[in-house]
């Protein structure tokens, strides 16, 4: 048996307002070259001067990551030729990152895995080709955006657990506001580095960098299809080679991109247009104050009200996290709270592709809706109902409630009418129910529910269903 | 009296009396340059340029600089001239902004001159032969060389085509060339003069300095380009001081040493005579003088030869005919073909020596043994340094183990090229300040340069002591003769 070896490494663009050595704007989506100076563009004679907000933003994520914050640090340049990169180095870190030796904490089914951080570094961020048919264009407006780099242990062992990583690293990000995080428009970049090995070997094997994948979707199909890839080369006791591979979301496979041997020497030295300086124990405090509260922690605090795995669910998107513990805070029903959020509010958010604060129902409408179906005025299903009407017209849940006229009929005398029928109508379920199938009733109970349009209350309705069966 | 002779202390006099205008500054500066440079060539596309379109400033008598012109080395950011290095791969560029230098300049009230002045590709040499455009003549004598890499800006100033000029030194850039050109040529501390804007050739050694006729022409251009940079991380906040508060003749007192590891096998036996009588001269001027040791001496060039290619060889990556510059390749080369074709047709022979250097010693499984180990002895020849400074003022030296060698000599030999600069180079190691004056003549009739170092940011202590040697000695009122 074969043991997945997986280490990521991941790339944000920090949301500063300014690149990481010159004034010019990070905005995105601006007219090409439309954001560039002397020095982002690499100028002969122009110098880096380090945005100090970027460099906040880094010692941030890097206290966040429970990583030690090097109180020495510098930048290096990474040397290698290619035309989006306008002065052929890049600054980055090499020997001496702002921080190490952090870890994450992700949730499996049953338990909790440490997962390493081994470096958070600084770096900048190269231009974009636009290829055309005959030649190719250079946009330099990404050039010199602050990414930070956050490099993992070879901890995670299976494509979900680099799923989840991703997830719970994304969402602390989040927190920090220091990241849009969106991997479409590349603020947000991840490759993976993956090798197998046999299980309970001490050496790993030989690994494979993969590249290209644009969602924490993607990354998750990757990795999957390189350990299928990798355990069937070595059941054939075929060589795995070391290579750079690229994911093809279309095929649905991974294809080679380079091999070791043609691997760059990136001449790393210490960039001497930036001395190396000191990160203050001071400075250090000065940031960890201004971390928020974590999803770690919040979780905690929502566990007094709804289970792990709600609380779970209810953190990784901060600003829904922000509103689910308001209506936590004004709604006793904690459960109802939590099912309703993660249930129908997550899955018409998902539908609409934002998030459930973005769906902008105001928390009154959500209280409402919660006091109907616990004074059980309506059913579940007229619940959904009322809240697609909510979400797409913004009138309130008792308004579009009166107007349609959805009040559950839960007195005996007004479902019966009903309820004669249907057991009229439905001979065989009615038998069927008799010779001891229980089940047929759900059946019968679900008629009565179309006969009043789903207005009667089903608890009700089979309770008096029962009763006349068994009476009978 | 033609006024491109004269210093810019003296015209700046004229000036205020308003005797004259810039417009007769610049006027007979064209003439001069009309007369000489073809033999001379300290300036490039000088044709190109029309020099009394030169003047761009507003004369504002409370200025320092007030409508007086400089001469600008081609690595110093321009935005109004080509900036080209005396590179072919630079071919045609204008730099959109300009260098701090530049500004304060500006802002001091000079007038930036049209003409760039020749240096060696990309500062690349001690002799101004690796330019592009060919080298630039000796005043004192058309078939030697003027040194480099600032050859252009200081035979410009010897030869009065110009009134004062910057070069900018990364071993002895504009040292080595006012000593071989009999003018006065100043390193600042690293860090003193921003950065910003000059072409670099080693960004940890490079620095901006003047080339002028006598010293306080030095101090007073120093005033203006000195201080901190908030574009030049490498600058260093300290204030500037009027350094020429500094030009005192007193140096009672002032404690000089020569360094036992300066007598080298290269060192021309005249040169070292003209050395010692100035020793001397300094002396007799009241200053106490003892040797001392520099231990790590020998190790300077070969350090320098690696961190300075180092450095270069990334610096120089820019050049690769994607945004600006020189192109090669035609429009249907793929990308390796037109960068290949580009620095191969673009660089000179020395800029790929060191190109390829500087890519070596930083390469993997030589990093360790080269570059890591070049940085440990930098430091060590800075603490060297630092002890002496410790018990002494200044340190006297040749600038130069010789006088100006033959165009030609020495182009086929870069070691040979490279020890030209023996004296110098430490300096830049270590980040001190230091300055070459006039200090006598060879039998030949070529000046010979004299060099005093002194501890970090005591550009003042250089001064004085220059000045106080310069106020003793006719050296700097000597002119070469140019045959018109």
């Amino acid at each position: 048996m074969y043991e997945t070896v997986i280490g990521l490494e991941v790339h944000l663009h920090l949301k500063t307002k300014t690149k990481a050595f010159c004034g010019c704007s990070t905005e995105f989506g601006q007219e090409p070259n439309s954001q560039v100076c002397p020095v982002c563009l690499g100028f002969p004679g122009s110098l880096p001067v380090l945005n100090k907000v970027a460099l906040d933003y880094a010692i941030k994520v890097a206290l966040s990551l429970n990583c030690k914050v090097q109180e020495y640090t510098k930048f290096d340049r990474k040397n290698y030729f290619y035309p989006d990169l306008p002065k052929n180095y890049q600054i980055s870190q090499y020997d001496l990152p702002i921080s190490r030796n952090g870890f994450l904490n992700i949730d499996l089914d049953d338990k909790s895995k440490r997962i390493g951080i081994t470096r958070v570094h600084l770096e900048e961020d190269a231009g974009k080709l636009i290829h055309q048919k005959e030649s190719s264009l250079v946009d330099f407006n990404r050039a010199g955006i602050p990414l930070l780099e956050i490099v993992s242990e070879p901890d995670i062992n299976s494509p979900q657990e680099a799923y989840e990583y991703l997830t719970i690293l994304k969402s602390i990000i989040e927190y920090l506001d220091v990241s849009d995080c969106d991997m479409e428009k590349g603020s947000l970049r991840c490759d993976a580095n993956i090798s197998i090995r046999k299980k309970g070997a001490q050496e790993l094997g030989v690994k494979t960098e993969l590249k290209n994948m644009n969602s924490f979707k993607a990354v998750k199909e990757a990795l999957s299809f390189e350990v299928e890839r990798q355990t069937e080369l070595l059941n054939k006791s075929k060589p795995i080679i070391q290579e750079t591979r690229l994911w093809d979301a279309k095929e649905l496979t991974t294809v080679s991109m380079r091999t070791k041997e043609e691997a760059q020497d990136y001449r790393y030295f210490p960039e001497p247009d930036l001395p190396p300086f000191i990160i203050s124990k001071e400075k250090i405090e000065e940031i960890r104050k201004t971390i928020p509260e974590l999803p770690k922690e919040k979780k905690q605090r929502f566990m007094q009200w709804v289970s792990a795995s709600s609380a779970n669910t209810l953190v990784s998107c901060k600003i829904d996290a922000e509103l689910a513990e308001r209506l936590l805070q004004s709604y006793s029903n904690k459960k109802l709270v939590a099912d309703w959020l993660i249930n129908v509010a997550s899955s018409t958010a998902n539908s609409l592709n934002c998030s459930i604060a973005q769906l902008g129902v105001k928390e009154e409408y959500y209280i409402e809706i919660f006091g109907y179906l616990d004074k059980e005025l309506i059913s579940n299903l007229t619940a959904k109902a009322v809240w697609d009407e909510v979400v797409k017209t913004k009138k309130s849940p008792s308004e579009i409630i009166k107007e349609k006229n959805l009040i559950q009929i839960s007195d005996e005398s007004s479902l019966e009418k009903n309820i004669e029928e249907v057991i009229e109508e439905n001979p065989k379920s009615v038998e069927a129910f008799k010779s001891g199938k229980e089940n047929a009733v759900m059946f019968l109970v679900g008629q009565v529910m179309k006969k009043t349009k789903g207005k009667a209350n089903p608890k009700m309705v089979q309770e008096i269903l029962k009763r006349r069966l068994t009476d009978a | 009296m033609d006024l491109n002779t004269l210093t810019a202390n003296e015209l700046i006099k004229k000036l205020d009396k308003k005797e004259i205008t810039s417009r007769d500054i610049l006027t007979s500066l064209e003439k001069r340059i009309k007369e000489v440079d073809s033999k001379v060539k300290a300036y490039v596309r000088v044709n190109d340029s029309n020099l009394l379109n030169s003047e761009l400033i507003t004369h504002n008598s409370e200025l320092s600089l007030k409508g007086i012109p400089v001469s600008i080395k081609d690595n110093i950011c321009t935005r109004e001239y080509n900036t080209e290095c005396c590179s072919k791969i630079l071919e045609g560029f204008k730099p959109p902004y300009d260098a701090t230098v530049i500004q304060k300049l500006k802002e001091a009230g000079a007038i930036i001159l049209a003409a760039k002045t020749n240096m060696d590709e990309f500062a690349f040499g001690s002799s101004t032969e690796n330019s592009c455009y060919g080298p630039t003549h000796n005043p004192w004598d058309l078939d030697t060389v003027t040194g480099g890499s600032s050859g252009g800006s200081a035979a410009a100033v010897a030869s009065d085509e110009a009134i004062m000029a910057l070069g900018s030194d990364t071993g002895g850039s504009i040292r080595q060339p006012a000593s071989f050109c009999g003018v006065v040529g100043l390193k600042p501390t690293y860090g003193r003069v921003s950065r910003y804007g000059l072409i670099a050739f080693a960004s940890s050694l490079d620095q901006i300095g003047p080339i002028t006729k006598d010293v306080r022409d030095s101090a007073i251009l120093m005033n203006v380009i000195s201080g901190y940079d908030a574009y030049d991380s490498t600058s260093i906040n300290i204030d500037v001081p009027d350094y020429t508060k500094s030009l005192e003749s007193d140096i009672k007192g002032i404690r000089i040493a020569f360094p036992n590891e300066y007598f080298i096998e290269g060192l021309d036996k005249e040169v070292k005579a003209i050395v010692q009588e100035a020793i001397n001269k300094l002396k007799s001027l009241g200053a106490n003088y003892k040797s001392v040791s520099l231990p790590h001496t020998q190790y300077a060039i070969p350090v320098y030869y690696i961190v300075a290619t180092a450095e270069a060889s990334s610096n120089l990556a820019r050049f690769d005919g994607v945004q600006y510059g020189f192109r090669a390749g035609g429009a249907k080369a793929n990308l390796i073909d037109m960068y290949k074709k580009t620095r191969g047709e673009g660089f000179g022979q020395e800029a790929k020596r060191r190109i390829i250097l500087g890519t070596f010693v930083l390469s993997h499984g030589y990093y360790d043994a080269y570059y890591l180990r070049a940085l440990k002895v930098r430091t060590l020849i800075k603490q060297d340094f630092d002890k002496v400074f410790a018990e002494l003022d200044c340190i006297v030296t040749p600038t130069s183990p010789t006088a100006a060698f033959k165009i030609g000599e020495k182009i086929k030999d870069p070691l040979k090229m490279y020890l030209s600069d023996i004296y110098t180079i430490s300096a830049n190691l270590a980040g001190i300040p230091a300055i070459s004056i006039p200090c006598g003549f060879t039998k030949k009739g070529l000046p010979v340069g004299l060099q005093i170092l002194a501890k970090p940011f005591n550009e003042e202590m250089l001064f004085k002591v220059a000045y106080a040697y310069e106020q003793n000695t006719p050296w700097h009122k000597m002119k070469p003769k140019i045959a018109v």
